[in-house]
């Protein structure tokens, strides 16, 4: 089928192994939202508080540094849990926004140009089509939440030494679970709202309607039967119960004590919450619907 | 194989292709798509009855009414629905358990408008290509040449979105051979076309058709498309399949169906004719149809003719358009056709000869 042979031929050369190609979505996703100055000016602040706290983990360890600015930072932020929550939560927070950016057009699009058929006619799963939109949040809010903490918790370990490093393995660990809690969540959530709501302003409304309306829910049920379990149908609440838990900070970052849940109910709740997700993605994601 | 029109698993399996067809595909030793039983059901309702036989032409048109199954037919073999009874394997692979590597050997160009918004074409058709597994250069490579191959070479750098239908039919059918499959569905290919777009579809459709590299299975409603296209049609009423025939051996069948237009007593004439083999049936006072047995000349018409002081004033060898099949196929029902026919494989014109015969 050479431009100049018109003329049919098969295609005869090698093909890309089956598992990668759900990484083609992204990429090509990413051509078109680089393409924004804005989207990209965004992208780019979400890494200056990362450079802060690289900063503020040098500064601990230069004492020359703390002399001429007289303060002394192991007091005043002290490097432990609550720092890399802090960051975690602070990050979390921006890759929220980015969701909302991103998320709500990409299956959206898809389903308003009949464009499902031309992805599930090729050897190319519904599994992989959704992993596929997933990954493109999945690797840009990766880049801005565990990526640079765990960079970030390797830059102290390397100043403080190997010691420091064997005694909190445990944030290492607690920055990755809590991102991708985090990182799930957002990126199933989001795909799934794509998927129903063809509206991108929409979607975007829903996106921040389902904490809001989660945390009137909960609240509600709190006041209503005095009691705590109305948390479980609060989604702020149960990802602050997750993340306080994973970095050993109760009550640290807004959680009054009577809010906080059993740490397996939420992360049950939490796990309910995807599994319905995925539920609603397979009923939505289809080459065709079939009007029974 | 002599039988031109089947509508019988039996006969669907002795369908032939074409003699001259390349040798690529001319006689594939196995059947292109091979329906086994196959049965979908959507609600409960049945929409593919039991379908079986094997398709094995270049070219076949799928045909049949507003409902019939054709859509639902080329879905279900894509994997699209899931059968709810029986199989259909394609190259031989079932399509219950190798969907995936079916696919990697078909190309589809749906009949609605599909497409990926805010891209170019050639953005387009090579993000088609990646996902049949081609690397990204060779992707890029083959978009470009599939769109200088269906005459959007020079149009492939603008957005889908400002395309003109022709032009977004055109778009489709590239990201449908841009990996070179075997196996090509059209769904309604000249949907919405102006007769020069139209003609241009068509082009392309007998190119690829006898470059004898790929099978195509094409869905319309346009009779003259398939004519023009398909060597074999498949027509599906109600489900199931009404007629699978071999357009080229049907109208060689219809050489031997004959319409007289006589003047004089002709009652000796038919009865004369009736005992050479060759079924009648009398049309009007002056006009009758007949098949001819294979040992009888028009010939022997003239001169039982002369001998009963006949006259013929007209004789007409009738050809069956797709037109005539498709319509007799609605009008006949499920394989009352062929078991009617007397002939063989001229299925058409025994429902002609019943018609005449009320």
């Amino acid at each position: 089928m050479g431009v100049y042979e018109h003329a049919y031929k098969p295609y005869a050369g090698p093909l890309t192994p089956e598992w990668s190609r759900f990484l083609i979505i992204p990429r090509h996703a990413y051509r078109d939202v680089f393409a924004s100055k804005l989207f990209t000016g965004f992208f780019a602040l979400c890494f200056v508080c990362p450079l802060v706290m690289a900063i503020l983990i040098y500064l601990h360890h230069n004492l020359t540094a703390m002399a001429i600015f007289q303060i002394n930072l192991r007091d005043l932020a002290p490097i432990n849990g609550f720092f890399f929550q802090f960051f975690v939560s602070f990050q979390t927070g921006l890759a929220f926004l980015l969701t909302v950016l991103m998320g709500p057009p990409l299956i959206s699009r898809d389903l308003a140009n009949n464009a499902l058929p031309l992805y599930l006619c090729r050897p190319f799963s519904r599994a992989e089509y959704v992993i596929g939109k997933m990954s493109v949040l999945l690797i840009l809010i990766s880049a801005i939440t565990w990526v640079p903490g765990e960079l970030l918790f390797l830059f102290q370990s390397y100043l403080e030494g190997a010691g420091w490093a064997a005694k909190n393995i445990w944030m290492a660990g607690a920055i990755f679970v809590g991102s991708w809690t985090w990182i799930l969540l957002l990126a199933l959530l989001s795909v799934t709202i794509s998927a129903w709501v063809k509206w991108r302003l929409a979607a975007s409304a829903a996106l921040f309607g389902l904490f809001i309306i989660s945390n009137a829910i909960g609240f509600t049920v709190d006041g209503v039967l005095q009691t705590r379990w109305g948390g479980l149908f609060n989604l702020t609440i149960i990802m602050k119960t997750i993340e306080d838990s994973l970095f050993r900070e109760a009550n640290t970052m807004g959680l009054q004590s009577w809010m906080v849940l059993p740490i397996t109910a939420a992360w049950i709740m939490l796990a309910l919450f995807l599994a319905l997700c995925l539920f609603l993605l397979t009923r939505k994601v289809r080459a065709y619907e079939v009007v029974r | 194989m002599k039988n031109g029109v089947n509508s019988s698993a039996e006969a669907l399996a002795s369908v032939a292709v074409l003699s001259d067809a390349p040798e690529e595909t001319a006689k594939p030793a196995e059947p292109v798509i091979h329906l086994d039983g196959l049965s979908v059901q959507f609600g409960g309702r049945p929409i593919l009855k039991e379908l079986r036989g094997e398709l094995r032409g270049r070219a076949i048109g799928l045909l049949g009414p507003n409902g019939a199954g054709k859509t639902t037919l080329i879905h279900t073999l894509l994997g699209f629905h899931p059968p709810s009874s029986g199989t259909a394997h394609i190259f031989g692979r079932d399509i219950r358990n190798n969907a995936k590597q079916i696919r990697t050997q078909i190309g589809y160009m749906p009949e609605r408008d599909s497409f990926i918004a805010n891209m170019t074409c050639v953005h387009f058709v090579r993000l088609m290509a990646e996902l049949s597994g081609l690397p990204s250069e060779a992707a890029l490579e083959r978009a470009h040449e599939a769109l200088f191959y269906v005459g959007l070479g020079e149009a492939r750098y603008r957005q889908l979105g400002t395309y003109s239908l022709g032009m977004k039919q055109l778009a489709k059918l590239a990201q449908a051979i841009v990996h070179g499959p075997r196996l090509i569905f059209l769904d309604e290919p000249t949907n919405g076309l102006d007769p020069p777009a139209r003609q241009r579809m068509i082009e392309l459709v007998r190119q690829i058709r006898d470059s004898g590299k790929a099978h195509i299975l094409l869905s319309s409603h346009l009779l003259r498309d398939v004519e023009e296209c398909c060597e074999e049609i498949l027509i599906i009423k109600d489900g199931r399949i009404a007629v699978y025939c071999n357009l080229e051996e049907e109208r060689r069948a219809n050489r031997k169906f004959l319409e007289l237009e006589t003047r004089g007593d002709r009652e000796g004439f038919v009865e004369a004719i009736g005992t050479l083999g060759c079924e009648y049936a009398l049309t009007s006072e002056r006009r009758l149809k007949l098949i001819l047995q294979n040992d009888v000349d028009i010939r022997n018409l003239y001169q039982i003719a002369g001998e009963h002081k006949v006259q013929i004033r007209r004789l007409n060898f009738k050809r069956d358009s797709l037109e005539d099949i498709f319509l007799k196929a609605m009008e006949s029902g499920n394989g009352d056709v062929a078991q009617a026919a007397s002939v063989p494989g001229n299925v058409a014109q025994a429902a002609s000869l019943r018609e005449g015969e009320k």
